[in-house]
């Protein structure tokens, strides 16, 4: 139901850029005014967002130490998974960042008769999604070569390094491929895995359909229908984008406006959604602190100085008597009893 | 409410129509109403205890009164989801951990099957996503722009009574043991999670008692059992006789003395019940092996911190009187006893909430010259870093056969693995005094599993719930007791000494539960004990 949703949604996204494209004055539209729009967007959207987390204060140090703390000499500090400095912290956050450490550890738990419960390694979901994560990455920045007229080598040099297994006329991509498989399993573990269908929403489902459309596109129009679009011209836009004088010549193709509107339709989707998980891994304090607590004071700013103990006099007034008794030293002796009457 | 039978549970957890077996519920976890029936919920806090809270400074314990689960009508304020969502709002605007939280999640569902009460319940509601989910929904709703138009189609939700009865039974089957914030990509914490909305759930009168007389007691008189100074100043007592009778030897005890060097507190729980009483007299034989400096304080006689469980506030309050303490008193430094929750209180909160602690000094060994550089600035020890140097510089002699009754495994408490790392230096020390061996990989170190029954859950009418939720860590158990032989699980936590006793007793009887430091005291030889080879159980020894 959920899934089904985001595939109409997406379906429905597509038949509007493709019809809407083709209305005489509507290119205009698809190809410069929503680029635009969608790009403003993005960017006012991302920042928004970090700025008002930033807003918010980091009360306490709560890192999630997953190893050896720094401690005595002879105990060997685990300098990753315990950072205690900032460069280690750097390291510890690099390897999040950069490899999913966390997701590298991930296990699958099954319980059998006995009761006995058992914890498997299981790689699946790091593995494709780091595919997922760098080919999309990738794809993006082999993109720029639309953007640069004279096009930067480096760039040319990813696009060969891309398409290094020479298969296929024009010679594939191995990113796109990679995208699709990794796309088609994020999506299918949501369907066939019990715990993770069940939690799944349509906001879990929909990015992956409009990504799987983008790629889809994308691939269409590289490899199949490359004779209905008009490379020349979309470079000529594209780099007339960036220098904000946009000029869109002669017909396109239809495929080439859906393939933009879904990316548009990313872009401003992409601050109000989880997808904002790309600022949020750099600020979370469970990661990006110190395990050093002990030795260095974290300062809370909304930290109440009136919060006080329930102070030593009156829990000494309410228990001198006792105290006394029991021979337990006291700040003020007994009063001196009154001869007794 | 009675707890199953072994062999009735043993199949239900497996064979249940559960999630975490597999049987995917039919309806939508948004559909699926909580409900309360004796046995599934801790009892609410008394009346007395919560009017005692709110009428403390700097605390807000509002709408005591009578009440139950059970009934449909909780007795809220009248403006009680305006509360609510105002709560919320300063959370937000005060924690950007919860923020990030409520944003940043993608439901990958690593951290799914990483809770111990998801796998001991398989209620979709324990998977820790779905947990933080019951928040979510109402953040998205009424924070995030759309939230309201969009509605129940993405997941988002109005605050409604059925919404709060649900945050109530879920804040209080987490243990906020962070072992799912190990595994989330984004390091995305339940137990922040869980705290925020056990604040929300006071701010309109809703706690349980297991946590709140706890807190109150621990305000009035200083520890959690609610032990007046002369009792508790007896209980301690009963342990020194009992170790001079048992060694020979009578450590040297002092409540509450000015100019001692070294300020020494403990979860009260270790002076008050089996086990931990036997952990009490080994830190009693280890300080007095050494001729250590030392005052215990009837004022601040625990180390542990139920307000942790209850508010930051509330936490800050109790920690409060440790510094308080310790500046009273004069003392160079202090050593914490063997406890998790308070030892993520002391490592990751107390310098910031009460320091700085400049009237202390940089804890220095007064046995070895061993500068405690990681505690620079809270300066406070802990006991098993404290004894460890000991032991690396010779000054502890141990006869390891004094444990020969033991086969030890060693369980990290959530806390002090997860939220400190102190993991090798209690390794360190087992191997100096114990035969032991380590539980499965993927059961320790940051990776251990919770007794089940941590932040205050550890109460008797939810005890099939802590059964079910401490299967992990006592499956895992169970594995090296059938496989080398396992008779004693040992631990630095006052509540998994409590806890795991009633765990193993269930699962794996056979299995005791110990102190590091009752092992070490076990093992110590003292100069002129008098203690043969009679004392076959060690400090557990009946003479």
């Amino acid at each position: 139901m959920k899934y089904a949703f985001s595939f109409l949604a997406v379906i429905g996204l597509t038949v509007i850029a493709g019809l809407g494209s083709q209305i005489p004055g509507m290119p205009y539209l698809f190809g410069v005014a929503l680029p635009y729009l969608a790009l403003l967007i993005f960017l006012v959207g991302f920042i928004y967002k970090v700025v008002g987390w930033a807003k918010s204060p980091v009360p306490f140090s709560i890192q999630t130490s997953c190893g050896q703390g720094k401690s005595l000499d002879f105990i060997k500090h685990n300098r990753l998974e315990a950072p205690n400095t900032t460069s280690e912290v750097v390291a510890r956050m690099a390897l999040e960042i950069l490899t999913f450490r966390s997701l590298f550890r991930n296990t699958k738990s099954e319980i059998y008769d006995g009761p006995k419960i058992t914890y498997e390694s299981s790689k699946w979901l790091w593995l494709f999604a780091l595919m997922f994560h760098y080919s999309f990455l990738v794809i993006v920045v082999r993109h720029l070569r639309l953007f640069f007229n004279p096009v930067p080598e480096w760039i040319t040099w990813l696009e060969m390094g891309d398409g290094i297994f020479q298969v296929g006329a024009p010679n594939w991509y191995v990113t796109d491929v990679l995208l699709v498989v990794a796309v088609v399993y994020l999506f299918g573990r949501r369907i066939w895995n019990a715990n993770i269908r069940y939690i799944s929403l349509i906001n879990d489902f929909f990015p992956l359909v409009l990504i799987f459309g983008i790629a889809a596109t994308g691939i269409l129009m590289r490899y199949v229908l490359r004779t209905d679009i008009d490379i020349v011209n979309i470079k000529s836009l594209a780099v007339g984008l960036v220098t904000f004088s946009p000029v869109i010549g002669s017909e396109i193709g239809a495929i080439f406006y859906i393939h933009v509107f879904l990316v548009c339709v990313l872009l401003i989707y992409f601050p109000f959604s989880k997808l904002m998980h790309l600022g949020g891994v750099f600020l979370s304090p469970t990661r990006n602190m110190k395990n050093n607590t002990r030795a260095v004071r974290h300062i809370n700013p909304w930290n109440d100085p009136d919060i006080k103990p329930h102070s030593y006099s009156a829990y000494e007034d309410e228990f001198r008597e006792y105290m006394v008794d029991a021979g337990i030293p006291v700040e003020k002796e007994l009063p001196a009893k009154k001869d007794e009457e | 409410m009675a707890v199953p039978k072994l062999e009735q549970l043993s199949k239900s957890v497996v064979q249940g129509p559960s999630l975490a077996t597999g049987a995917v519920p039919t309806r939508d976890w948004m559909d699926t109403p909580a409900v309360f029936k004796a046995g599934n919920y801790a009892y609410p806090a008394k009346k007395d205890k919560v009017e005692y809270l709110n009428s403390q400074k700097g605390l807000n314990f509002p709408n005591a009164r009578e009440w139950s689960p059970e009934d449909d009508d909780w007795k809220l304020p009248d403006n009680w989801e305006e509360i609510i969502l105002k709560g919320l709002k300063e959370r937000l605007e005060k924690f950007r951990s919860l923020k990030i939280f409520m944003d940043c999640c993608v439901r990958c569902g690593a951290c799914a099957d990483k809770c111990h009460f998801f796998l001991g319940t398989g209620d979709p509601k324990n998977m820790p996503v779905l947990r933080a989910e019951l928040l979510r929904s109402v953040y998205r709703n009424n924070f995030t722009l759309g939230g309201k138009i969009l509605g129940k189609m993405l997941g988002n939700r109005e605050m409604t009574a059925g919404v709060l009865k649900e945050w109530f039974m879920y804040s209080y089957q987490c243990t906020e043991c962070r072992r799912c914030s190990v595994f989330c990509p984004y390091g995305i914490d339940t137990a922040e999670v869980t705290m925020m909305l056990r604040e929300l759930l006071h701010l309109v009168g809703i706690g349980i008692n297991w946590i709140l007389e706890p807190v109150s007691n621990s305000n009035r008189t200083g520890n959690h059992m609610g032990l007046q100074p002369h009792t508790f100043k007896d209980n301690v007592e009963f342990l020194v006789d009992d170790v001079e009778n048992l060694t020979g030897v009578r450590p040297n005890i002092s409540f509450n003395r000015k100019g001692a060097e070294i300020l020494f507190i403990t979860p009260s729980a270790d002076v008050f019940a089996e086990p931990g009483l036997y952990t009490a007299m080994g830190y009693l034989v280890l300080f007095e092996a050494i001729g250590l400096d030392y005052t215990w304080s009837t004022y601040a006689s625990e180390g542990g911190n139920f307000g942790l469980f209850t508010s930051n506030e509330s936490m800050k309050k109790l920690n409060a009187k440790m510094y308080a303490e310790a500046k009273r008193l004069g003392v160079k430094y202090i050593i914490g006893g063997e406890c998790g929750h308070m030892w993520r209180v002391l490592h990751q909160y107390m310098d910031t909430m009460n320091g700085p602690a400049d009237f202390l000094e940089v804890p220095v060994s007064p046995i070895t010259g061993t500068v405690f550089e990681n505690t620079a600035s809270t300066r406070m020890v802990h006991v098993s870093e404290f004894t460890a140097d000991l032991i690396k510089h010779g000054k502890l002699k141990f006869d390891k056969s004094r444990n020969s009754h033991v086969k030890a495994t060693y369980h990290d408490s959530c806390n002090t693995a997860r939220a400190m790392g102190l993991l090798d230096e209690p390794r360190y020390i087992l191997d100096h005094v114990v035969d032991w061996v380590e539980m499965p990989e993927n059961t320790i170190r940051e990776q251990t599993f919770c007794c089940g029954s941590g932040t205050g859950l550890n109460t008797d009418e939810i005890m099939e719930l802590r059964m079910r939720s401490g299967l992990p860590r006592a499956n895992a158990v169970k594995y090296v007791k059938e496989k080398h032989g396992v008779n004693m699980l040992s631990c630095v936590c006052a509540i998994d000494r409590a806890t795991l006793t009633s765990l193993m007793d269930y699962w794996n009887p056979g299995v005791g539960v110990c102190g590091i430091s009752e092992l070490v005291g076990n093992a110590i030889i003292q100069e002129g004990e008098t203690r043969g080879d009679e004392l076959d159980e060690g400090l557990r020894t009946l003479v």
